[in-house]
């Protein structure tokens, strides 16, 4: 149990440190930095002293551990096209994105789980092909095109929920939180949907296609040759076992979640990291690439490890041999 | 029942088209629409140039007056642009043609691709094993970890950061394929890898590695067609994605310019206009993305049940 | 012989599938008395589980009754509704699959699986269900049961496994037990020790047992009477002792045939010439007659009847009225 532990941790640091080399070499690499950030008339005299000044001509390797150092300090340096230092920028845009991510997490799994439930015990139902089909539906429609479709709706035609923004803020110290005023939940709605649409119908079919595997093993049989009820079958026996591939994904889906923010957030103009990021790639701003890319790369390794600590609370057979299929 | 195992050494086409595929095929309604479809926007794709009674890529054709105008059935509108114009005058009927024709090749290269590159590293991967096996694995499930459209992002900002000097219209389309095949060879590669496993393991590799003949060409004409189904359903389902992505990227201006506008672009293009009550800019262009993504998802979807009876 | 415990008539399952309608059980007629231990051989395939698994109602779809019926304790259960046989499952009839391994769900401690289906089907509290798993375990030969009862399935060997297995069917202290291969998926040498703990506790009860099983021995060792499945049907049955000394049915000798005698006189291992039909290419008439070897006139146009020879019934031509004379 322990053992596994500690494997874990050095497999995310592992992954960590690729990571942080990637957005390194994208950092020291890709363009020059000095010529982003000084004007056409500077002397190659005052861009060598700030080559000098950045350590860029240190050697390469000293450079990466300067950018690790850094970044561990929440250093990543000066955005090109804001000359603002680039952790402040993500840290004020923080906020707006989690509390979108955790809202339309909530929302598919609250959505998705019970009706993957349904659809896999009632395979022939007509709800069941009803909500099959509506999940195609949501898998095909591309998110931002969902965003339009809402904005278009509720925004344009019944002009009943905001298309853009936040709303109103309350500052909780460094946090800036939508939840509290009724114009803030409100914002919330349809960027959450939008961005949850895809992941619940997603949650719906795994959960769907595990209750079918589970239905069908024999330990499911052999409940029912004992003649226990049907709802101890299927939401004891069966949900538990549907539940550990449900946590995963689940799991490593919310850092997608935050990625697709990306796209959520360009339709409803939400002031959150991802509009930052898109605005950074439009712009080749690559401090806040790199920044970005550690950011995220940082939360897909907690978000795992978190996800295998569930694992360990749910499944027993990993807590004894430490070893996940 | 056992008399399953008897065939099982036979080849999987053979089979398919006997048997259950081509039932299963038959018996859906709605996969065979789909798969029509699917052939029709293909059609209309490849044949663009043909049937569209515009080119709305030559700027010069294009007059500003036109712009905006609606649907022929709202008022306003004109028979001369069935259903309306964008804001630069173009037609949106051919728009969307040629639209279709750019999603489908961005998608159908890029699918390609990944698959060369994904079948390639996975038979490297499982046939050599050692280092260059555990390299490869980890490098496809750090990628595994971050979603597609952010590997597109950054791969996009990378190309344009390190070749500032070339115009959007002429990358753009190359930009796509690598961003998109880059992000999806992951799954290629995992599948090949793990039939390779399985043969690998087989007597005849171990006899051909005895008697000396390359075990590796031997075992490929094994693996090649063991693979090819899975292959196949993971391509369908990718095209689908892989349209997404274009058009997702497109919509985030990082993809196809307004120049040359692909489906996304349309969308992107409109999105501004929906405030102003012209609709029909995102909308048509958005129902057509919908419906080609839905069909090649349903076919998809289809081909994995059929390819996998442990799942009916 | 009195009321027999379960009694089934002419007994059909049929699997539609989309080419053919396939017979899987065919006119299937036999009895089990109260205690009685009726071994029921075969190839795979010869319908001797599916034959278990009508009685207790788990046909898996698309295999279905098609005709004949089951009389348990009287009552007519082929036709009861889900819910009612269900009352039935676990409490008179019970089942043992084939692997220990999977029968057990993996994420439930053993005793949560105990005390489940002791509540299901008898009223105790949850402190007198746990006395009463502890006690089963016991009974099983489950070492420290006191504490073996709160681990989970995968700290039990196969055989232990087994063993809980047999516990949790004894639960609902049922009347009949279909076991259904109970010792196929573990060692030899572990084999006998489940066998003889099966026969002793149902001994003691006078639990009547329905034992499938391809071996031999186990039949020879436990079982009172004895039924021979081919090709869906059943070819011979009878006492155990006159079956394995004096089979009637050129099936049943080819079959006695093929055991390796212990006690030492070297004969020739018999081997039937050929396989068993597939379902969809059953042979007219006999189903046998083209692997056997006293094959004549009648076999190839129409099946025998169960005529009765000495103490078994024999469906055979062979021992024909008009053909004796």
């Amino acid at each position: 149990m322990l053992a596994f532990m500690i494997r874990r941790i050095i497999q995310s640091i592992i992954v960590m440190f690729v990571v942080a080399l990637i957005s390194f070499l994208l950092f020291r690499f890709v363009g020059d930095p000095v010529n982003q950030m000084v004007g056409i008339e500077t002397t190659p005299e005052q861009r060598e002293a700030l080559r000098d000044k950045l350590g860029l001509n240190d050697p390469v390797i000293m450079q990466f551990f300067g950018f690790i150092k850094g970044a561990a300090q929440f250093d990543f340096g000066v955005s090109y096209q804001f000359k603002r230092p680039v952790a402040q920028m993500i840290a004020e845009r923080a906020p707006a994105t989690l509390e979108l991510s955790l809202m339309s997490a909530i929302f598919a799994l609250l959505v998705g789980i019970p009706m993957g439930v349904y659809t896999g015990l009632k395979r022939n139902s007509i709800l069941s092909k009803f909500f099959l089909t509506v999940s195609l539906v949501g898998i095909s429609l591309p998110t931002f095109l969902i965003g339009i479709l809402l904005i278009y709706i509720f925004a344009v035609q019944l002009q009943v929920l905001p298309s853009f923004g936040r709303g109103e803020v309350v500052d909780i110290g460094f946090w800036s939180t939508g939840l509290l005023t009724v114009s803030g939940l409100k914002a919330l709605i349809l960027p959450s949907i939008t961005l949850g649409l895809f992941q619940m119908t997603l949650i719906m079919r795994l959960v769907r296609a595990e209750m079918l595997e589970v239905m069908r093993t024999d330990y499911i049989k052999f409940a029912r040759a004992r003649g226990l009820s049907r709802t101890a079958i299927n939401f004891g026996h069966a949900l538990k076992n549907t539940l550990v591939p449900v946590i995963t994904i689940t799991g490593l889906q919310l850092g997608s979640v935050i990625a697709f923010a990306i796209i959520t957030e360009t339709v409803f103009s939400w002031p959150g990291m991802g509009l930052l990021f898109l605005h950074s790639v439009q712009n080749v701003d690559i401090p806040i690439m790199a920044a970005y890319l550690m950011l995220i790369g940082f939360l897909f390794v907690m978000i795992n490890l978190i996800v295998d600590l569930l694992y360990v609370a749910v499944d027993p057979r990993i807590r004894v041999s430490g070893v996940s299929q | 029942m056992e008399d399953k195992n008897i065939k099982e050494e036979t080849n999987w086409f053979a089979r398919a088209i006997d048997s259950d595929i081509f039932y299963s095929f038959t018996r859906s309604k709605l996969v065979m629409v789909a798969a029509f479809v699917t052939f029709a926007y293909f059609f209309i794709a490849l044949f663009a140039p043909i049937l569209a009674t515009q080119n709305p890529f030559d700027l010069g054709s294009l007059d500003l007056m036109d712009g905006l105008t609606p649907p022929a059935w709202q008022e306003g509108g004109s028979s001369k642009f069935l259903i309306g114009t964008d804001d630069q005058g173009r037609d949106l009927l051919s728009a969307i043609m040629y639209g279709s024709r750019i999603s489908l090749a961005v998608g159908f290269t890029s699918v390609f691709c990944a698959a060369l590159l994904g079948i390639s590293l996975g038979l490297i991967s499982g046939y050599f094993g050692g280092f260059i096996d555990t390299l490869i694995m980890r490098i496809a499930d750090i990628q595994l970890t971050f979603p597609s459209i952010l590997i597109a992002l950054l791969i996009d900002g990378t190309v344009s950061a390190l070749f500032p000097e070339v115009r959007r219209e002429d990358s753009a389309f190359w930009v796509l394929v690598l961003a998109i095949s880059l992000s999806f060879w992951v799954q290629y590669a995992r599948t090949v890898r793990s039939s390779v496993l399985v043969e690998k393991e087989r007597e005849y590799v171990q006899a051909a590695k005895l008697i000396g003949l390359r075990p590796f060409i031997i075992m490929l004409r094994h693996v090649l067609p063991n693979v090819l189904g899975p292959v196949l359903v993971i391509a369908t389902i990718n095209l689908a994605l892989a349209i997404i992505t274009e058009a997702t990227l497109s919509f985030l201006g990082v993809g196809i310019p307004v120049t040359q506008p692909s489906l996304g672009t349309l969308i992107r293009i409109g999105q501004d206009f929906l405030f102003s009550g012209e609709w029909w800019i995102t909308i048509f262009p958005g129902v057509a993305l919908a419906i080609i993504v839905l069909s090649v998802n349903l076919v998809g979807d289809w081909l994995r049940d059929a390819l996998n009876p442990k799942l009916r | 012989m009195s009321e027999p415990l379960l009694k089934i008539k002419d007994l059909i399952v049929e699997f539609p599938t989309r080419r053919a309608l396939l017979r899987a059980v065919d006119k299937v007629s036999f009895e089990i008395a109260k205690g009685e231990v009726l071994g029921v051989v075969g190839e795979s395939g010869a319908g001797k589980s599916l034959t278990g698994a009508a009685i207790i109602g788990l046909l898996e779809p698309p295999g279905r009754i098609a005709g004949g019926e089951i009389y348990f304790d009287g009552q007519r259960i082929d036709n009861l509704a889900d819910e009612q046989m269900r009352h039935l499952r676990g409490k008179r009839i019970a089942m043992i699959f084939q692997d220990p391994l999977t029968s057990l769900n993996p994420l439930y401690r053993v005793g949560e699986q105990l005390i489940e289906t002791i509540q299901t089907h008898l009223p105790m509290n949850k402190k007198q269900a746990r006395k009463r798993a502890i006690e089963l375990l016991d009974e099983v030969g489950i070492p420290a049961p006191e504490t073996r009862i709160d681990g989970y399935p995968h700290q039990f060997s196969g055989g232990m496994r087994q063993r809980v297995v047999i516990a949790l069917v004894l639960a609902g202290e049922p009347d009949l037990i279909i076991a259904d291969e109970p010792t196929t998926a573990l060692d030899v040498s572990i084999q006998a020790q489940i066998i003889s703990v099966l026969k002793r506790l149902c001994s003691e009860r006078g639990t009547a047992i329905m034992l499938i099983t391809h071996d031999m021995g186990v039949i020879a060792e436990i079982a009172d009477r004895m039924a021979v499945m081919y090709s869906g049907q059943i070819v011979e049955i009878g006492k155990t002792y006159d079956l394995i000394k004096n089979p009637k049915h050129p099936y049943t000798k080819g079959l006695m045939g093929s055991i390796p005698s212990m006690s030492g006189e070297v004969k020739r291992l018999v081997q039937i010439p050929g396989s068993m039909p597939r379902l969809n290419d059953i042979p007219s008439g006999c189903s046998f007659h083209p692997r056997c070897s006293k094959v004549f006139e009648p076999c190839y146009s129409k099946r025998s009847p169960q005529i009765k020879v000495g103490q078994s019934d024999v469906a055979c031509w062979l021992y024909s009225e008009e053909d004796k004379k």
